[in-house]
């Protein structure tokens, strides 16, 4: 597919949808969205991008290998999970941190769950890549 | 509108049973991304159908003023979905090294791992 | 073996064969320092929790009767350790020999001090295991294996059923603690469940104690090396069925079922086993016989309940133990000095192997039931105890003086013919005396057997009188064990014996002819037991061939047929149909989404396009995809539409290399495939109509609802349940995703040579 216009408008396209992965992930909370949806969108736009230019360059677009970060994102998920511990919680409890002012005040939300959702969201990005570009290049 | 779908899921079902018995494998992977689509409507169905309300908190409320879509199967049919894709991935990728080592796409072929007993020596 | 023995040494085999004497000899001077206080009448109880939930726990009981058996198993152990480290010296396999009789000794010593039923259950276990490596410790022969794989089957079905057994006792019972449950005999032995649990505990009592017509195994099992089979045959492996019955004896004891189960059994097992004891002319093979007499007279006993019929027990079970285990330590040493066992062979070993000799004649005198020995008591204890069976007395007593002769007759072929009797041929090797280590053990034992008869009170109050009350729940008093109990029916059966044995001993060459001749028309259950495996292993081909046909489309046909069956005889026979469903809620919008799902099913189904396939079931996901915007799930909506794409660039990539769907000229139609197909969509569309006609639970939901803000801090119900309420589950969710993905990977990068070409490019996408 050497199409210049497609070229182009992937570039563009694949950014834009890798940012708008990382707003559905972060408003997944209160709004539709979350972890499994952002990291779709995210793996999307790569897919696209593998199309329009081969694997290899989106291999090189995304310098980390796809299975490296499904397995990073395994990890965070799981951590995320073990520190309720420390506090003294059942495991998987979500720990929350309000930044500059209480929940009612609005304060910034932080918490375990929020990492868990990067989490989630990086292992459904990273696996899909592994397929897809494991699909391109062997097949 | 549930007994509607009670009955889409029945013929989803019997179309996906009809494929996965094919003697074509690539079928079967038809078969096996209906099947899921039906598993995934019968969960959301059988937790009841609530039209237009998504399971949402409205901003200033502790919990949903008006009745809001049951939020429980909705939670386990996009887990199912994600995994129902990740199985649909392997089978694809199983079949076609299968069919790139054996040359075929029809499993009664496939007698790498149980030889039929004419051919066992 | 041979070529270790010719090496056989005093020196034995280093560390690795003196750990294992002193581990058994230390305990058994443990356990001796238990028999003043067992012999004064306490029990001592040690417990540890094991799975506390099941009421399972690890304890263990000292009573006369655990205790007898503890320092049969500890002591003989420990002479066998010692016998070995020279029988065996030099062998290259020494260490693991030991290892295998050290763990068998240590899991007899657990089973019979256990307390608890599955603790008992788990030792028996590890006593059929053990004894199967010791039986097949040659395992480089065909008989070797056979032998133990033998015994490894027919003890542990019988296990099976005894675990079976405990089970059902131990709920009947309300515990599994043996001491509780024999407190209340006779609750047990009213139970509805009583006939049960005898069978199936009787089943694995009798496998392993080798009770006809399981007894075949027995004498094979004479394939393992010469002092496993005095220990196994002696104290130990199959006395653990003789000690099974003896435990549970105050608690099961006394009903009729018991009585003549364990009476016909054990008295024809005696008789039959002494008559092919005489048939054999290896030695070894000889006394495995008479072993299986002494099993069945244990047994015998062990169906009476009268204080002769225990005491006899109780003495016989030493008795045994101390001469067999001595005997066959000779024969080991006559295998040892000559590189033969053929009763025909041997003779005139009295001069070169002098000790041998001694300690033979003393184990044989008290084995036959000769005076001062205390086979002598023993036997005489039997015919008391005989006398007093609740039936057939006569045909009991009989049957135990016809074995008993024979056993006479067997004692003298084994230790009277060889050593005092001209040779009858060459013997391979000049004969010489054993070393110390080997000679050890069978003096030790005979010495024993005399000094109990001449002094049994020692015995009485240490062993006897406690087995005695542990045997009867403390009911009743042991009879005294004594020599000279004057001019009785006893003495006199004991002299009719003596002429017995004796007549039969002199015409033995001659009876050995007949009886090979009676033995080889009847019956042959080692040959019925290759039969029978014959059969097994035909029918588990044949099983396989039926249901393992090697074909994905007859597997999936059968799991969906087993579906429509299952599923729809329970819609018949529960009568579930609801009728036809209310449908006037339904919009033209819904009839549309249905019509899109539907048509790109089927149209996925029947077209011989890949590209009409593929774009089909795109527009049924997108259908689904609607369904889901349309009743409220927007999250899972756009997870599916995101999913139906990367399913279509998937198979899409796939299909580049894939050939076109049908070989051309084929058929596409199977009617039997659609009749299956529509049945179980019938049965899936009734079963869902069914569950939507139950109310609706909502407590689940509501809470989740209710919970989501104020305990969780999302307003997105469906994305708090799964990053906080479930997110162990979606943990375990993406490790899967991961799973897959790498898998798959995995898949297509391995062997890249292959893949780059397919293998056949004749029908290669066009």
């Amino acid at each position: 597919m050497n199409s210049i216009i497609l070229l182009a408008g992937t570039r563009a396209l694949s950014g834009l949808l890798l940012l708008f992965s990382l707003y559905m992930l972060l408003r997944g909370h209160n709004e539709p969205g979350g972890g499994f949806i952002g990291g779709l969108i995210g793996s999307t736009g790569f897919v696209l991008y593998a199309i329009a230019c081969g694997a290899e360059d989106a291999r090189r677009a995304l310098r980390v290998p796809p299975q490296n970060i499904a397995m990073a994102g395994l990890g965070i998920a799981l951590l995320a999970g073990l520190a309720s511990v420390v506090f003294g919680d059942p495991l998987f409890t979500g720990q929350w941190l309000f930044i500059g002012g209480t929940k009612e005040e609005g304060g910034l939300p932080f918490s375990s769950i929020l990492v868990f959702d990067i989490g989630v969201y990086l292992v459904v990005f990273g696996s899909v890549l592994t397929l897809v570009f494991a699909m391109e290049e062997e097949i | 509108m549930e007994p509607l779908l009670a009955l889409t899921i029945g013929v989803l079902v019997a179309t996906s049973v009809y494929l996965m018995l094919a003697r074509n494998v690539l079928r079967f992977i038809f078969g096996l991304i209906l099947i899921s689509n039906a598993a995934n409507l019968t969960i959301f169905t059988a937790g009841r159908l609530t039209e237009g309300q998504p399971p949402l908190v409205p901003e200033g409320l502790d919990a949903p003023a008006v009745v809001v879509a049951n939020a429980l199967p909705q939670a386990l049919v996009l887990t199912a979905i994600v995994i129902g894709f990740g199985l649909f991935a392997f089978a694809l990728v199983l079949m076609f090294r299968a069919y790139s080592t054996l040359g075929t796409l029809y499993s009664e072929d496939m007698r790498l791992a149980e030889p039929r007993e004419d051919r066992a020596s | 073996m041979s070529a270790a023995k010719t090496e056989a040494s005093a020196s034995g085999n280093g560390w690795v064969g003196l750990v294992p004497v002193a581990l058994a000899a230390s305990l058994f001077v443990w356990f001796l320092s238990f028999v003043p206080q067992i012999g004064a009448g306490e029990v001592v109880r040690l417990s540890w929790d094991w799975v506390p939930s099941l009421g399972i726990a690890l304890s263990f009981l000292f009573d006369g009767l655990s205790l007898t058996f503890a320092l049969l198993i500890s002591g003989i152990g420990t002479l066998v350790l010692l016998y070995s480290n020279t029988y065996l010296a030099g062998h290259p396999q020494y260490a693991r020999f030991a290892l295998f009789l050290t763990s068998f000794m240590l899991a007899m010593l657990g089973l019979v001090l256990a307390d608890n039923l599955i603790a008992i259950f788990v030792f028996w276990e590890l006593t059929t295991i053990t004894s199967y490596l010791l039986i097949g410790f040659g395992h480089e022969t065909y008989k070797g294996r056979r032998s133990a794989l033998q015994a490894l089957f027919v003890t542990g079905a019988g296990a099976l059923a005894m675990l079976a057994g405990f089970i059902l006792l131990g709920f009947s019972m309300g515990s599994f603690e043996l001491s509780e449950i024999l407190a209340q005999g006779d609750a047990l032995k009213a139970h509805a469940m009583y006939l049960p649990i005898l069978i199936l505990i009787l089943a694995g009592t009798f496998t392993k104690s080798a009770q006809f017509p399981f007894h075949f195994w027995l004498p094979n099992a004479m394939a393992a090396p010469t002092p496993v089979s005095a220990f196994l045959h002696s104290a130990t492996m199959v006395k653990g069925g003789v000690y099974l019955m003896a435990r549970l004896h105050p608690g099961m004891a006394g009903t009729d079922v018991w009585f003549w189960t364990l009476t016909v059994a054990g008295a024809f097992t005696a008789v039959f086993a002494s008559f092919l004891a005489l048939r054999q002319t290896d030695l070894k093979q000889a006394l495995a016989y008479t072993t299986l007499m002494a099993l069945g007279t244990l047994t015998l006993f062990l169906g009476q309940t009268s204080a002769y019929a225990m005491t006899a027990f109780a003495a016989f079970l030493i008795v045994h133990s101390l001469y067999k285990a001595g005997l066959f330590l000779v024969v080991g040493c006559i295998d040892h000095g000559t590189g033969t066992r053929e009763a025909d062979i041997l003779g005139g070993l009295a001069r070169a192997m002098p000790v041998t000799a001694a300690a033979a004649a003393l184990s044989a005198l008290s084995m036959a039931g000769v005076p001062p020995f205390l086979g002598f008591i023993g036997k005489e204890l039997k015919y008391a105890g005989a006398l007093e069976v609740q039936a057939m007395e006569t045909v009991v007593v009989g049957a135990l003086v016809l074995a008993n002769a024979l056993m006479l007759a067997v004692a003298a072929v084994v230790a009277y013919r060889p050593f005092w009797r001209p040779a009858g041929g060459a013997m391979p090797h000049t004969p010489h005396e054993a070393p110390w280590p080997m000679l050890a053990g069978p003096v030790i034992l005979a010495v024993l057997g005399a000094f109990f008869g001449l002094f049994p009170g020692v015995l009485q109050w240490a062993l006897v009188d406690p087995t005695v009350a542990a045997l009867t729940g403390g009911d009743l008093h042991a009879k005294e064990l004594k020599l000279w109990a004057g001019v009785n029916m006893p003495l006199i059966l004991s002299a009719v014996t003596v002429a017995l044995g004796l007549a039969i001993y002199a015409g033995h060459r001659s009876l050995r002819a007949a009886l090979i001749r009676a033995t080889d028309a009847g019956p042959n259950f080692d040959r019925g037991w290759d039969r029978f495996l014959e059969g097994l292993k035909a029918l588990a081909a044949w099983q396989t061939r039926v249901l393992q046909s090697g074909q994905l489309r007859s597997y999936i046909f059968t799991v969906f047929a087993t579906v429509l069956v299952g599923l729809g005889g329970t819609i018949l026979a529960r009568g579930v149909w609801q009728g036809f469903p209310d449908l006037s809620g339904v919009t033209w919008m819904n009839v549309a989404l249905m019509a899109l799902i539907l048509i790109g099913a089927i149209m996925a189904a029947i077209t011989r396009s890949r590209i009409t396939a593929i774009a089909s079931l795109g527009a049924s996901g997108i259908g689904v995809a609607m369904i889901f915007i349309a009743f409220g799930a927007p999250d899972v909506a756009i997870t599916q539409l995101l999913v139906e794409t990367l399913v279509v660039v998937l198979v899409a990539y796939a299909l580049l290399r894939l050939p076109q769907l049908d070989r051309p000229g084929e058929r596409d139609w199977r009617p039997w495939d659609a009749v299956l197909a529509l049945g179980v969509g019938a049965v899936v569309t009734v079963t869902l109509l069914a569950v939507l006609a139950t109310p609706f639970d909502r407590r689940l939901t509501t809470y989740f609802e209710t919970a989501s803000w104020p305990e969780a801090f999302g307003r997105n119900i469906v994305n708090v349940i799964l990053v906080d309420f479930r997110a162990l589950d979606t943990f375990g969710e993406i490790a899967v995703v991961v799973i897959a993905a790498l898998s798959a990977y995995a898949l297509l990068r391995t062997t890249t040579d292959k893949a780059a070409k397919p293998a056949t490019q004749k029908d290669k996408a066009s």
